[in-house]
């Protein structure tokens, strides 16, 4: 039945799926701040030059440490660089990070769960092996090993979070990937003589897709904080970039009297990783709960 | 009699389970220390050696030979707990942790502490008024704990509640000029005062301790908060829960003595799972708090990229981490009548 | 006639954000009798057992009368309720794998029931309860007492629920579909002791049923429900003279051993049943 109407009219099926998703999450105050927040940071990044009032990088050494206001909007730094400027760049580099990550999780995550979960047996036995042991770190310890073992840099910092954060994917992968493995579909796929490859890339990956995508709005808050936290130590992004962690970590210097270094990068961390969590947990909510419970 | 086999079988099972899970743990430290594109032999003799020194000491570490025979030393190496030497202290890198290890265990315990003393009621206080105001005014105060990066809340948590208000002792466990006083016993200061009789030093020691504890708590606490609301949730959709109200149990008795009762265990795992990710806080928050316990040793090898003690730093909360896995299989095992 | 235990009269239910009412104006009253209430699924028969007790979070229960004895169900404080629930009222619920509390002892979750009402001390109440196990012919109390619902049989679970439920002497049992999770070779021993007891200690029994012989057998009334409403009322005897055709349409669907081999005849379900009697 379902088949037919699929076959008259074609349906964008993936968009219209959005849609309603976006307009369930639209009924919850929490979730339509959690997408307001993500918006505003994605137009903010966009449009960074022309948001930004100073130049991120440019010093003035006349003008060091001035509090909020006199035409700079949150004060400036200890190199008397706008505050706000740098802030509004360094959205760019968030987005870079949460992008970035998404990208290489996602496949690794994906590719690993699902042939685990669709071949089982001693495939699955391993591959789960080794998602236990990696998730049998905390995401921030293993990342600081990667990261001093691979140097400190930005680049250095988003494949250790990469590295550390792909368990979780392929966990869930898995899951779905062993619900369908047993479908009708699928057995009709085998005895047309498919191979267990393409049995996965055009059958099982799609099933798990949506899932997956959601699970990666998940963990982005946690990547950020992993990211921001990489950064105060002077693992991440290094100066004079302006990545809102670092940011704080030269701002802690003088926080009893300048209070502002830390407050503003502080509030863009906040506000962005408080978003993904909201927008998670509505997600969460518009889709099977059980599933996405799990780690 | 066939109960027994299985269980056998069970624990035969998880004892080889963690032991795959051990080596992989220190296949995984060995490769990351192997990674590192700094030449640990110039790290030894420095850049103006010789050549015939370089090559002895390429070779007194082991460097010349086949990887899998180095990680076959390395394992070695682990098993007689011989860690190696930190380069910035010049101690043996596993005397120096036992050292730095109190610290931490204290400030994760008190925090703990606050975060199952907060995170458990909040859960059941949500699950029982799920989707009323209550429910959702405590979601968003945990989401709100589980998004703060610590190591701000914790600068901003500095400057409010200790240079401005001076509610609270400011960084280190204790004031300056108690430092000392008190001799080390268990390491635990809170404990090493009290068997001194030096109060004073106590509560200071606890004036230092309930900020760095209470963010680190408050962050924990978001997840068990969440964890408490789904197993009270679906124990609370059970028929059992009706077979306590028809006997003419009030609301909260059945919520306490009947539905919570069977979430004990469940919560037990995931309070064990929390302390250990505290861990993960610690090393931000000893950070801002000057904290000298295991999070900051970590963080002042990673500066100096003292990888040998990185290295053993992270291998231990992998270890920690398997042992409370560990501890909470057991704890189900013994709490759960039906696992007997 | 003696007193009625139960009236009711024009019991209306309807769960909290649903558009129609899930019982519509249900009239009954009991004595002490055992009435069998029978229905299909969603026709309301449990929904109406639930509302006696108010255990129906989110609903709203309206009536023209709901007394229970001396007691307006209607206007009871929730804190009265709890002394009506357990003591004077209370229900055996369908699976004993769910309705039992899987991490306490059988014996002290019966006991609890005798300690929640009466002031006693913990020795007493097991006494009670080990007395009340024998009651429904557990024949090693002791050894029961300690054990979790996971080690016992089904029709053991289900007399120790009876047991839990007829411990504070109760004046009115609710059973909703005591027996259906049970194996049929059980069935009847466990509702064997169940009818035993409400006779001898003279308690009014409603039996909540979607099976209609058993209803015949053990009860000495019939409420027939069908969408919300009372459809017909019968003494058992006189069930196969039953009017309605929705009655006559179950019982013929009703197989029978030595019967012809024709096809069960299936309910033709009439619109104007869901409308309700002028």
């Amino acid at each position: 039945m379902s088949t037919r109407t699929e076959t008259t009219f074609r349906l964008p099926a993936p968009l219209l799926a959005l849609k309603n998703i976006v307009l369930f999450l639209l009924k919850s105050p929490t979730s339509t701040f959690g997408l307001a927040v993500l918006a505003l940071l994605i137009l903010v990044a966009a449009f960074a030059p022309l948001i930004a009032t100073h130049d991120p990088y440019a010093q003035d050494l006349a003008l060091t440490l001035q509090a909020p206001g006199n035409g700079h909007l949150f004060g400036t730094d200890e190199l008397g660089r706008d505050i706000f400027s740098r802030l509004v760049w360094g959205a760019r580099i968030t987005l870079t990070i949460i992008f970035l990550v998404s990208v290489v999780v996602g496949p690794i995550g994906l590719i690993i769960g699902t042939t685990a979960g669709y071949l089982g047996g001693k495939v699955d036995t391993v591959m789960m092996r080794i998602t236990d042991i990696f998730l049998s770190f905390p995401s921030l310890i293993l990342s600081l090993a990667f990261v001093a073992a691979l140097g400190p840099s930005l680049n250095n910092a988003i494949v250790a979070i990469a590295l550390t954060s792909w368990p979780p994917i392929a966990r869930l992968a898995r899951a779905e990937a062993m619900t369908f493995r047993k479908a009708d579909y699928i057995s009709a796929a085998r005895l047309q003589g498919a191979s267990p490859a393409r049995i996965i890339v055009k059958s099982i990956m799609p099933m798990c897709l949506p899932s997956v995508l959601i699970r990666l709005t998940l963990n982005m808050a946690t990547v950020i904080l992993t990211a921001a936290g990489l950064g105060f130590l002077g693992l991440g992004a290094q100066p004079p970039l302006p990545e809102w962690g670092a940011m704080i970590a030269t701002g802690r210097r003088y926080m009893l009297d300048s209070w502002w270094l830390v407050t503003f990068p502080g509030i863009a961390i906040l506000s962005v990783s408080l978003a993904f969590n909201l927008l998670g947990d509505g997600l969460r909510d518009a889709l099977d709960p059980k599933q996405m419970n799990r780690r | 009699m066939s109960h027994r086999r299985i269980r056998f079988y069970g624990a035969a099972g998880q004892v080889g389970t963690i032991a795959v899970t051990l080596l992989g743990l220190l296949l995984l430290t060995f490769f990351i220390g192997r990674l590192m594109p700094a030449d640990p032999v110039r790290a030894i003799i420095g850049e103006d050696a010789t050549r015939e020194t370089y090559e002895q000491v390429y070779r007194s570490l082991g460097l010349d030979r086949p990887l899998w025979e180095q990680f076959a030393y390395y394992l070695g190496d682990v098993f007689t707990g011989n860690f190696g030497t930190s380069i910035r202290t010049g101690q043996p890198v596993i005397q120096d942790i036992l050292h730095v290890m109190p610290a931490t265990i204290e400030l994760a315990t008190f925090a703990i502490l606050i975060g199952a003393g907060l995170g458990v009621p909040l859960g059941v206080f949500a699950a029982v008024n799920k989707d009323r105001w209550p429910d959702h005014v405590v979601r968003v105060f945990s989401l709100f704990g589980h998004s703060m990066p610590i190591f701000w809340t914790g600068m901003i948590a500095l400057i409010v509640f200790y240079a401005h208000l001076g509610l609270v002792g400011g960084s280190g466990r204790m004031d300056q000029f108690y430092i000392g006083l008190v001799e080390e016993r268990t390491g635990f200061l809170l404990i090493d005062s009290l068997i001194a009789g030096e109060m004073d030093v106590f509560w200071s020691a606890v004036n230092h301790i309930i900020l760095p504890a209470a963010l680190l708590g408050y962050s924990s606490s978001a997840y068990i908060t969440r964890m408490t609301r789904s197993f009270m949730l679906d124990q609370l959709g059970q028929e059992y829960v009706t077979t306590a109200r028809v006997k003419g149990l009030s609301r909260n008795q059945t919520i306490w003595q009947h539905a919570f009762v069977n979430i004990r265990v469940q919560l037990v795992t995931i309070i064990a799972l929390a302390y250990g990710s505290l861990l993960e806080g610690a090393v931000l928050i000893e950070t801002v708090f000057a904290w000298p316990g295991f999070g900051q040793y970590l963080t002042n090898n990673l500066i100096t990229g003292d990888m040998n003690a990185v290295m053993t730093c992270v291998l231990i909360v992998g270890v920690i981490f398997i042992g409370l896995n560990l501890l909470s299989d057991v704890l189900y095992r013994i709490f759960d009548p039906r696992t007997r | 006639m003696e007193k009625p235990i139960l009236e009711v009269d024009n019991l209306r239910i309807r769960y909290g954000g649903a558009s129609a009412e899930a019982v519509r104006g249900v009239s009954f009253t009991l004595g002490r009798e055992r009435l069998g209430i029978v229905g299909e699924s969603g026709s309301g028969k449990s929904t109406v057992g639930r509302a006696l007790l108010r255990l129906l979070p989110g609903a709203t229960i309206t009536a023209d009368k709901l007394r229970f004895g001396e007691l307006d169900l209607l206007t009871l404080s929730e804190k009265e309720m709890l002394k009506v629930r357990g003591r004077r009222m209370s229900m055996i619920l369908q699976d004993p794998k769910f309705s039992l509390n899987p991490i306490r002892r059988v014996g002290d979750q019966v006991a609890e029931t005798y300690l929640r009402h009466f002031r006693c001390s913990k020795a007493e109440a097991r006494d009670k309860a080990l007395a009340m196990l024998e009651a429904v012919k557990i024949r090693d109390p002791e050894r029961v007492y300690d054990q979790y619902p996971h080690e016992i049989s089904g029709g053991m679970g289900q007399r120790v629920m009876i047991a839990m439920m007829l411990l504070a002497d109760p004046d009115l049992v609710i059973a909703d579909e005591p027996t259906s999770a049970l194996d049929v070779t059980v069935r009847l021993q466990v509702l064997n002791i169940l009818d035993g007891l409400v006779r001898d200690r003279g308690i009014g029994l409603i039996m909540i049923s979607h099976d209609l012989n058993l209803v015949r057998n053990f009860c000495d009334r019939v409420l027939i429900m069908y969408a919300g409403r009372v459809v017909e009322t019968l003494a058992a005897r006189d069930l196969d003279r039953a009017e309605h055709p929705y009655t006559r349409g179950l019982l013929a669907a009703q197989p029978r051993i030595g019967g012809g081999r024709a096809p069960l005849a299936v309910l033709d379900r009439q619109l104007e049943w869901l409308e309700e009697k002028a």
